[in-house]
């Protein structure tokens, strides 16, 4: 199962007809513990507004006399608050329904601000992870989230419109803080890869790679390449807040190549009126990468 | 009107002081309010969970930036009306303004 699959376990602390009400300080711990293990919380009031339940299990805990009456067209688990802590009945209903259990992952990928974003199909071609797609109405469409690389906000520095969101990123406006007119110039900057790399960034790649073989050849001085790739590599590193654990799993550059051009081309049939909605190839393993 | 409060569990980005503030004061409020784990996961799920927040109206929602709230409702498949939804921000504003704002 991907890691953005499973339903949530949804809990109600229950305070109403037929329970005692919690201490201010026992609700608030209820709260935390819950949320701080993954579980969704809902606090009803009578006469106040909560969201409906989904199609998520529900879990009513309170301190209960009786088993609240709920009509619900979901599975209804009650655990009495009395006898265990809320974190232990939450995770035995977990357990029981086939919940999603907590995670230790940081939901990182992007998320297009369809406000600014022109469909300029810059961040489908710059990612090498096929986290992007284009959707039916031909607009840029994030498909492959668990193929984003975490901590890694790249392709959003690239985007000419600052269109691409990281919320859980640090600085904005990647976070999605307010874009300033500075920030538009500055990621303008940014986008001209030509620049960045001195010449074609394939180009560039190439004609490095064409340099270490040679020095290889001629030299045989191992240490100079690497010096070199670690330069290039810190310069790649510095102007695109690319994390190292990326910059470590960058495939060669005949595989860069090789994706720039199926993106190319994928545009250019696209561009044609042609019906393909989506890359139905699977994105390519870690294998295929060459990693 | 509904209240949602976002945990950000999954990351220390919203200063924790002005987190646990939050919810206490909530928590205290005798308001009705639902309470998740983590937007961004949410949206990554496309959990069913959001449309559910964004239909019916009047919405405040204490998480993070509005930008980033919008397109994660958007991303996850259930688009926030823009005009009855207020979102404050976590990660910036004080804990009492936040709470100022949920309560009002």
């Amino acid at each position: 199962m991907s890691r953005t699959e499973g339903k949530n376990l949804r809990v109600l602390l229950y305070e109403g007809p037929g329970s005692t009400p919690l201490e201010n300080e026992a609700r608030y711990q209820a709260l935390s513990s819950l949320l701080n293990n993954g579980f969704e919380v809902t606090r009803p009031v009578e006469g106040q507004q909560v969201a409906p339940p989904d199609d998520s299990p529900l879990l009513i805990l309170g301190l209960l006399k009786h088993p609240p009456d709920v009509a619900a067209d979901v599975e209804v688990y009650v655990r009495n608050l009395a006898d265990m802590s809320p974190v232990d009945a939450a995770r035995e209903v977990r357990e029981e329904t086939g919940a999603r259990a907590l995670e230790a992952w940081k939901p990182w990928f992007p998320v297009i601000d369809f406000d600014r974003c022109t469909n300029c199909m810059q961040c489908l071609t710059f990612c090498l992870f096929d986290v992007y797609a284009v959707d039916k109405q031909q607009k840029i469409t994030v498909q492959n989230q668990d193929n984003c690389k975490t901590d890694c906000p790249a392709c959003s520095r690239v985007c000419p419109e600052v269109a691409i969101l990281f919320p859980k990123y640090a600085k904005g406006p990647i976070n999605g803080d307010v874009v300033r007119e500075q920030d538009v110039q500055r990621e303008a900057m940014k986008v001209d890869i030509t620049t960045l790399l001195g010449g074609d960034l394939y180009g560039s790649l190439r004609t490095r790679q064409r340099e270490a073989r040679a020095r290889f050849s001629t030299e045989r001085d191992e240490s100079k390449a690497l010096l070199e790739r670690k330069r290039c590599l810190g310069k790649l590193k510095k102007s695109l807040d690319i994390p190292d654990e990326v910059l470590m799993t960058l495939p060669s550059a005949e595989d860069i190549e090789e994706r720039a051009a199926r993106a190319k081309a994928k545009l250019a049939k696209r561009q044609a009126g042609s019906q393909t909605v989506r890359d139905s190839r699977p994105a390519p393993s870690d294998k295929e990468w060459g990693i | 009107m509904k209240i949602l409060y976002c945990n950000c569990t999954y990351a220390k980005i919203v200063p924790t002081e002005v987190k646990q503030s939050v919810l206490r004061q909530l928590s205290d409020s005798g308001l009705a309010f639902d309470a998740v784990a983590d937007l961004c996961d949410m949206s990554a799920r496309r959990d069913p969970g959001l449309k559910k927040i964004a239909d019916g109206g009047c919405t405040k929602i204490a998480a993070c930036y509005p930008r980033a709230v919008k397109w994660l409702f958007h991303a996850g498949g259930a688009p926030l009306q823009d005009e009855s939804v207020t979102v404050l921000n976590m990660r910036e504003d004080a804990a009492v303004d936040i709470v100022r704002e949920l309560v009002k």
